[in-house]
Order: C-alpha cells, then structure tokens, then sequence
C-alpha cells in the first residue's frame, strides 16, 4: 500500500539528510525502520507524511506512492485526507485542551459524528485510563498517559495506515510492553498498517512483520523481522547481544568494517 | 457617590469595548504568534464604517452593524488571502512587519475615502437613557454594554463549543499537530483574521459614537495592546477582565483627576501606569496561560 522508492531529502536546500530510502508497507503490516539518533528515521516519516514541507524540506529525488498517489506531490492536510496518521514524536499533546478534546481533533476531518462517538470508545478501551482522564488537562498527565493519547489520538482519524514515531521513548520497561501490546492489538483488530519508527529495536521486532535498519539517511538493511532479530549486526547493535565466541573467521574482518560504517 | 457609580457604570461599558477589541489582538497572538500591529486600524474602519451606514446612508442602528460586520468578514478574508497566506512558515518577524504595512495601507484608505476627517454620528443614535436608581446610563453606553457582552459571549461559544473553535485553540498550541490530522491551516487564519477584524470594526462603531472618528482612533490598538499585557498575553478571560478593569479606572480617573489638571490628559495615561506597575509585579500579566511544566 505504501511505497517508498529511493528518495533523497534536503532541508533549506542545503542539507541533504536522505540519500536513497526505500522501503514498502503491506496492508495490514506492522513495519519496523530502526537505526541511530540522526539516521533520519523521522525524515522519512516526514516524507512520507508531507510534514516536511513545513519544515523547509524537500523530496528532491525518488517517489512516494500510497494506494498509488504520489504523496511527495501533497500537503500534510491533504496526506491526512487519505486515510495516513502520524504519532509525532515527543508526546505531542494538545497541552492546554482536555484529553477528550485531544482525540476529537484527532477526529476532526471525519463527517460520521456516530462512528466518531464508537471510536472514542474504542480507543478508551484500548486505554482504559485515558478514559478515567477524559476531562483531565492533557498537559498535566504523566509521559505514558500522554503517549497513548498521542497513539489514540492519531486511531481517531480510523487510518489505514498509521505512523509512530518513538512510541516508547522515555517511557518505563512495563510500560512499553504495555504499549506494544497496544499496538499490536489495534494492528489485529483493525487490519491498520503500522510503520513504526522505535530506538528500542527488541520491542519493535517483537511485533513486527518486516524490519528495515538505517544508517546516514540509507536503508543499510531490510528482512523479515525474526530474520533481522537473528542477524549478527542488529543483535549487536540494536539488541545488545554480542555474538562473542561463536564463529570467529574473515567475517569478524568484514565484520569490524561494518562496524566502523555503522558508526561513522 | 452617584458620580461615582455613574463613572464605574459608563466605564464598565467603556472596558468591555477595549475588551472586545483586545481579544481580536488576542487571537492573532494565539494563532499566528504575531502582534498584529493593525488591530487599531480596523477600529478606525469601524468608527467610519459606522459613521457612513448611519449617517449618509440614514440606515438604523441594527441594520448598520450588520453591514459593517458584513465589511469585516471580507476585509479579513482579504487579508488573510492577500497579506497573511503567503508569509506562513515564514519567520514571525516577518508577520508583523506585514501588519504594520496593513496598518498603513488601512490609514492610506481611511483618508482616500474619508478624508481622515472628524466625523461623528453621536446624533442619531437613539435617545433612551436607561435609569438605574440615581445612575442614568447614556445610550451610547448601553449599546456599547449590550452589543460588547453579547459579541463576547458568541466568541466564547465559538471557542469552546463548535468544531472550528476546537481547531482554533488547537492550531494555537500545535500547528503542525493540526496538519497531521487534516486541519487546513488556511481555514483556522481566515477565521482568525475574520474574527479580528469583526470585532475590531464592531469596537470602532462603539467607541465612534461616543467620541467620534478620526485617525487617531486607530491609537485604541495601543490601548488593547495595554489590555493584553495587563491580561496575559494569550488569555482571552484575561482580556476581558482586563479591559474592563482599565476602562472604569480610565473613567474614574477622567471623573476626578481631569479637572484637577488643566489639559486633561491623565485619564489617557492613566491605564498605561497601571500597566506598569502590574507588569512589575506580574510579568505575565494578570492571567497569564499557566505554562504547563511537569518535572
Ligand atoms: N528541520 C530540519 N532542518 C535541518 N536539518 C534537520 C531537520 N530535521 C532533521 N534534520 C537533520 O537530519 C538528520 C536526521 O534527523 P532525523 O530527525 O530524521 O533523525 P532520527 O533518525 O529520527 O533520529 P532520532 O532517533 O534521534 O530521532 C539529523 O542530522 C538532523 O540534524
Ligand atoms: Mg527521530
């Protein structure tokens, strides 16, 4: 459904962060895009969002289709239009609006005020203390309640296709299981596909279909996510997990060459 | 004692008119994150506005209202297309520089077609006086009473109770929020900008018919200026109780303290020392938006 074909981004014409992504969401798939701080994960949700053209970026190479709309031709309000929603990232949150509030607006392209009203009660089900604090001024809940409503807010708008950027930064391990279970569900439940943008590589590959690891605005890998889970480098270095002691050849050569690209 | 419930009385009146006026600049502030400089301009507009539709045109008080609120709204979508569209995105130094331009141009107009002259309707509005007790309440208070609270009272509706004003507060927190969900950005300015200068035209037929229309009725921005500050820049129950508090101080101190000075200018500068001396105190002003911190 969505499909992103080497594209490269500038911001303010100058600054090339993408250098050639691609990578593809089916429907109904959960798709996880790791990498390190400033890989340019969130660019390319950006891209795909039409985000960036408020943020003085540009997608000067390559296309992006959608149920096959070139969305790097669209604005961010038009792009939402067609059924993609972004979980920005940091909790952004509606801070003086109440929570119920938050997730109208959520909502707020949506003509079909009876389906509005279910969904607002399927999100509270899916977070049951958000609905405790439906009344509550979303700017004093604490960093979790504030991250399902940014999730919740963006199920609002019924997507079919739902970005998450970070969805479990600076949250508490509990919490972020919590939280991909979340996911997970409304994935089954709604058929919605998902690309999810996490540093928390185990997390993601736990739930994901299909993984992609990028590196310097290039996408340096991509597999089916339990093969990612197996595989030397992510172990290494998204999962922690140091393959010391097993099979030690050129490859370790090969090996801490990779590394240093991985770490340049 | 009379004189002076008569004071605070017309004062009152006097304040939810500034209050009106400020929350026009208000939500400019909000939306845009700009000082818009013209606000004062479009009160000038009013108070010509309403000089022509009442007295060359001889229309009643209603009808003319209503078609100077009906000039408003086409004056803000045109600014809103013409001046404001194109500097989206753009730095916010830029959006005020565009608002004094606009400021200007509105001057420019008023004396092309006006003549920047001084012009008044105080005869034509009707003569009932309203008697409350020992207080008699002038007419063009008590229009200025009841066309203020009842505008003030919509804008609040508006706010809190339909979809575009949900949108509105939302675009002032977060615009980018607000595009990710589809809001056209467009639509929340057009309103803003509407609302602005409706507000700032219905505020310049108000204070037109009590001290008459000429260019410098356009120096009433300054005073909503002080109005917000005093409130808290981005708090519009701020601007209200603002407004009102400086309008009965400007009053009282006209009532006393004018004829003790020969000129009489005290009562003008009067508001902008207390100002002053709250924004010593509170430099977010008296209602300030609590910003939201958690540690
Ligand atoms: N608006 C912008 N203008 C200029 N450069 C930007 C802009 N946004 C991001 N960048 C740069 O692009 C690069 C990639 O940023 P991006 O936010 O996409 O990284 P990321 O992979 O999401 O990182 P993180 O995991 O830290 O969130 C960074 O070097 C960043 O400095
Ligand atoms: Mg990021």
């Amino acid at each position: 459904m969505l499909e992103v074909n080497n594209i490269e981004v500038v911001y303010m014409s100058v600054i090339q962060v993408l250098r050639g992504v691609s990578l593809e969401v089916g429907d109904g798939k959960i798709v996880a895009l790791l990498g390190a701080n400033g890989a340019g994960k969130t660019t390319t949700l950006k891209a795909i969002s039409g985000m960036l053209k408020t943020e003085e970026g540009e997608v000067t190479v390559g296309t992006i289709n959608f149920d096959g709309k070139r969305l790097d031709r669209y604005g961010p309000e038009a792009i939402a239009g067609m059924g993609i929603s972004q979980a920005m990232e940091g909790r952004r949150v509606l801070e003086h609006l109440t929570v119920e509030e938050n997730l109208l607006v959520g909502a707020y392209c949506r003509k079909d005020r009876a389906g509005v009203k279910e969904d607002l009660e399927v999100v509270f089900d899916y977070f049951p203390k958000v609905k405790h604090l439906r009344r509550r001024v979303s700017g004093y809940l604490s960093g979790g309640e504030q991250q399902m409503l940014v999730i919740g807010r963006a199920l609002m708008a019924r997507p079919k296709l739902m970005l998450l950027d970070e969805p479990s930064l600076g949250l508490a391990p509990l919490m972020v299981q919590d939280i991909y279970e979340i996911i997970k569900r409304i994935n089954a439940d709604q058929k919605m596909a998902i690309l999810l943008v996490e540093q928390n590589a185990r997390a993601a590959l736990g739930i994901a279909d299909y993984g992609y690891v990028m590196e310097n605005g290039r996408v340096a890998l991509g597999g089916p996510a339990d093969k990612l889970r197996d595989n030397e480098d992510v172990r290494e270095f998204y999962l922690g997990l140091s393959a010391v002691g097993s099979k030690k050849s050129y490859r370790d050569v090969k090996h801490y060459h990779r590394r240093k690209r991985w770490l340049a | 004692m009379n004189f002076f419930l008569q004071l605070v009385v017309t004062g009152l009146a006097l304040g939810m008119v500034y209050a009106l006026v400020a929350i026009g600049f208000v939500i400019i502030l909000k939306c845009s994150n700009a000082f818009n400089i013209a606000q004062g301009h479009f009160v000038l507009i009013g108070g010509y506005l309403g000089y022509t539709f009442l007295v060359p045109f001889g229309l009643p008080i209603w009808a003319s209202l209503i078609l100077a609120i009906a000039v408003a709204v086409v004056m803000g979508l045109l600014i809103e297309r013409l001046a404001i569209r194109p500097l989206v995105g753009q730095p916010e130094l830029a959006m005020i520089m565009m608002t004094i331009a606009l400021a200007t141009v509105l001057e420019g107009l008023a004396t092309l077609i006006w003549g920047g002259e001084y012009k008044t309707y105080h005869g034509v509005l009707p003569t009932v006086t309203l008697k409350l007790g020992q207080i008699s309440i002038p007419p063009e208070s008590l229009i200025g009473l009841i066309v203020s609270v009842v505008t003030v009272a919509l804008l609040m509706a508006l706010f809190r109770y339909t979809k575009i004003g949900l949108a509105m507060r939302a675009t002032a927190e977060d615009l980018q929020v607000v595009q990710s969900v589809g809001i056209k950005a467009t639509t929340v300015y057009a309103v803003s900008w509407v609302i602005a200068c409706v507000v700032g035209v219905i505020g310049g037929m108000l204070l037109g018919g009590v001290s008459g229309v000429m260019i410098p009725l356009a120096e009433i921005g300054l005073k909503a200026f002080a109005v917000v500050l005093l409130g808290g820049v981005n708090s519009i129950g701020g601007a209200i109780v603002a407004g009102i508090i400086l309008g009965v101080l400007e009053n009282v101190a006209a009532g006393y303290l004018d004829p003790l000075l020969p000129g009489g200018g005290l009562a003008q500068i009067f508001p902008f020392i207390v100002m002053i001396i709250v924004l010593i105190f509170r430099p977010y002003g008296l209602f300030g938006l609590v910003r939201i911190e958690r540690i």
